[in-house]
């Protein structure tokens, strides 16, 4: 794979992402709106956010939309079509700008799920017309935690550009795959060529608090252990943590319309929610919010490492930033480490 | 690329509509595309999603035989939104379905030995796939027997085929009902399930039991097992977490790491002991 490096000034780089928007490539990057910042489409690069640590919501509904059609039905003269254009129709090349490297990751690990045994092509196909470019974080909040599962702020997985804000208005960059390559490729006047840099220097300083793999093995241990039961005394099983999770992939299958016209959607899901697991009998596998809070954690933290090779956390914090009940993802992950070791 | 939408089902033309149960009901299910008829295979024990445009997709077995072709049968008791549409459903209307999905009960290993079928109430359809499945290949295996128990008489499903069971030489029936719910003119016994098969005292020798019922007569009736020697790895049931999509995706039917839909939802004993009781 082609690993370029080269330098861009700030001026340059918006000229660079406006010369994409006008070549037909649909831009989302970090954008304000009422106080909080999305991943929009953009029209023009001068209302791209630069100065967020981190943005609201991941970039998680570029692959994985919060609700999606799955197919459409249609009853004529009493015969019954299914409509499936979720698929089928072209997808635009996309090229989300300004991901912190874990968002980048996390895409990457939502790709690599819904890719597994029968591929989702929903993602798939929103996965391979999308350039993701990647900003490296040189500022971080005590939330932060990358460096204990695994990344770093400076993390190339997920991106096919990561630019490192060197001071001074430039930015490092590292051409880091062929779609990054096409990209850089057909806009060479905005580069400079650069020789290697040492990231180390300007990225931000992110303790790490544990390591994921003991984690692992302390939650293999530790299905039946008290822990859980006050760790989640407070929990509101509000689902907040899921919905801005760049991870979580969960997700509910409903109707929407009436016998004769409709649609089958897909929506985010929570394991937070007591729903979720319900039989239709009364019968649920997870009764209390502390069964649902364990599942939470051991799913993220040991079943997707068992099964997958995959994390279901890149460390960005959210659920801890966006918890109103002041649930601390690291906080507990230390506790657990410190409570379950043997 | 691959481009296939994996949710979307097939359609399926109800051909004949059985009344089992109170609320209780057997589709008979045809392909509406011969193309797809031609293509699509199962094996006893898998399930697949059943759905009504405009109310949403239900999960059950497939209860039919896969050496019955053609068609597929499912059953199903009324209970929520989309069971209660299905259950409005006449002979000719169109529904959906997408499967086969899950593991299969594993009958090739079976070949040669003795096989006991417990089942409860409305759980008897995935063991009616594999007991018919086994009753085609009939010479393949050596003694079948079958406990059968519901609440009452009125709640025991496919009497028909019971009746036909029944008239068998070549198994040996055992139905019961919980007592209260006998009829005067019932002839079979009265009693749970797990102390039926006390009296019985089916031999373990040779043999594999496969279990389907509601929880409480699953937790009895392994105790039960165990004390005239079966050994954990001997004995099957299927699990029925609850599922949305069917294929590993969205993330609720999962034991542990563990998921129903693919890993499951037949189960021995012994596997089941080494999960998280989160099911």
């Amino acid at each position: 794979m082609s690993h370029q490096q080269a330098v861009i000034h700030h001026e340059k780089l918006l000229q660079f992402l406006d010369g994409l928007i006008s070549s037909g490539k649909h831009l989302y990057a970090p954008q304000r709106k009422t106080g909080k910042t999305y991943f929009l489409p953009v029209s023009q690069s001068g209302s791209i956010v630069f100065d967020e640590i981190q943005t609201t919501l991941s970039p998680k509904e570029i692959l994985f939309p919060k609700v999606e059609r799955l197919l459409s039905y249609e009853q004529n003269n009493g015969t019954l079509h299914v409509i499936d254009h979720g698929t089928a129709g072209q997808m635009p090349d996309r090229v989300l700008f300004g991901s912190r490297p874990c968002d980048a990751s996390a895409l990457h690990t939502l790709a690599e799920f819904f890719r597994r045994d029968e591929p989702d092509a929903f993602i798939e196909q929103r996965q391979k017309s999308l350039t993701v470019i990647s900003v490296s974080c040189v500022q971080s909040d005590q939330n932060c935690f990358c460096t204990s599962v695994g990344s770093s702020p400076g993390d190339t997985r997920g991106s096919d550009i990561l630019l490192t804000p060197v001071g001074n208005g430039k930015y490092f960059v590292e051409v880091l795959t062929e779609k990054g390559q096409s990209l850089v490729g057909a806009s060479g006047q905005y580069f400079e060529t650069s020789g290697p840099f040492d990231k180390t220097k300007v990225l931000a300083n992110i303790d790490r608090s544990f390591s994921s793999t003991e984690v692992a093995a302390c939650l293999s241990k530790s299905f039946d252990h008290p822990f859980w039961n006050d760790a989640s005394l407070r929990c509101l099983g509000c689902g907040a943590c899921a919905y801005v999770c760049p991870v979580c992939s969960c997700f509910d299958i409903q109707d929407e319309g009436t016998a004769k016209k409709g649609g089958r959607l897909r929506c985010w899901d929570s394991c937070g929610f007591s729903l979720f697991t319900l039989h239709t009998s009364g019968h649920n596998p997870r009764k209390t919010q502390s069964d649902r809070w364990r599942q939470r954690l051991m799913h993220k933290f040991f079943y997707m490492p068992d099964r997958f090779g995959l994390l279901g956390c890149v460390g960005c914090g959210r659920c801890s930033r966006a918890c109103p009940a002041d649930m601390n993802i690291k906080e507990q992950l230390i506790e657990i480490k410190k409570t379950m070791e043997i | 690329m691959s481009s296939t939408n994996i949710y979307k089902p097939y359609l399926m033309q109800i051909e004949k509509i059985l009344d089992e149960a109170p609320g209780v009901k057997t589709f008979r299910l045809r392909f509406t595309d011969d193309e797809e008829k031609n293509q699509f295979r199962f094996q006893t024990g898998q399930f697949g999603e059943y759905s009504i445009f405009g109310e949403g997709e239900s999960t059950f077995c497939i209860a039919s035989s896969p050496t019955r072709k053609d068609y597929i049968e499912c059953t199903f008791r009324q209970t929520g939104r989309v069971t209660s549409a299905l259950a409005r459903k006449e002979e000719g209307d169109v529904i959906g379905f997408r499967g086969p999905y899950g593991n299969t009960f594993p009958i090739e290993k079976w070949k040669g030995k003795n096989l006991l079928f417990i089942a409860g109430g409305i759980a008897l359809p995935p063991l009616r796939s594999v007991i018919w499945n086994v009753l085609d290949l009939r010479d393949q295996f050596k003694d079948i027997t079958i406990l059968y128990g519901a609440r009452s008489v009125a709640d025991l499903v496919y009497k028909y085929e019971l009746d036909e069971w029944s008239a068998r030489t070549d198994l040996k029936l055992v139905t019961t009902v919980d007592p209260g719910g006998e009829t005067p003119e019932w002839k079979g016994k009265v009693g749970f399930v797990p102390s039926v098969l006390d009296w019985m005292e089916p031999s373990s020798e040779q043999t594999v039991a496969v279990v389907c019922g509601p929880p409480v007569m699953i937790k009895f009736t392994f105790p039960e097992l165990l004390k005239l020697g079966f050994t954990p790895d001997t004995i099957f049931t299927t699990l029925e977490n609850r599922m949305k999509c069917g294929v590993g995706k969205c993330g609720r039917c999962n034991v542990g790491k563990v998921y129903v839909c693919k890993d499951g939802p037949v189960f021995t004993y012994q596997q089941l002991q080494e999960l998280p009781a989160e099911y």
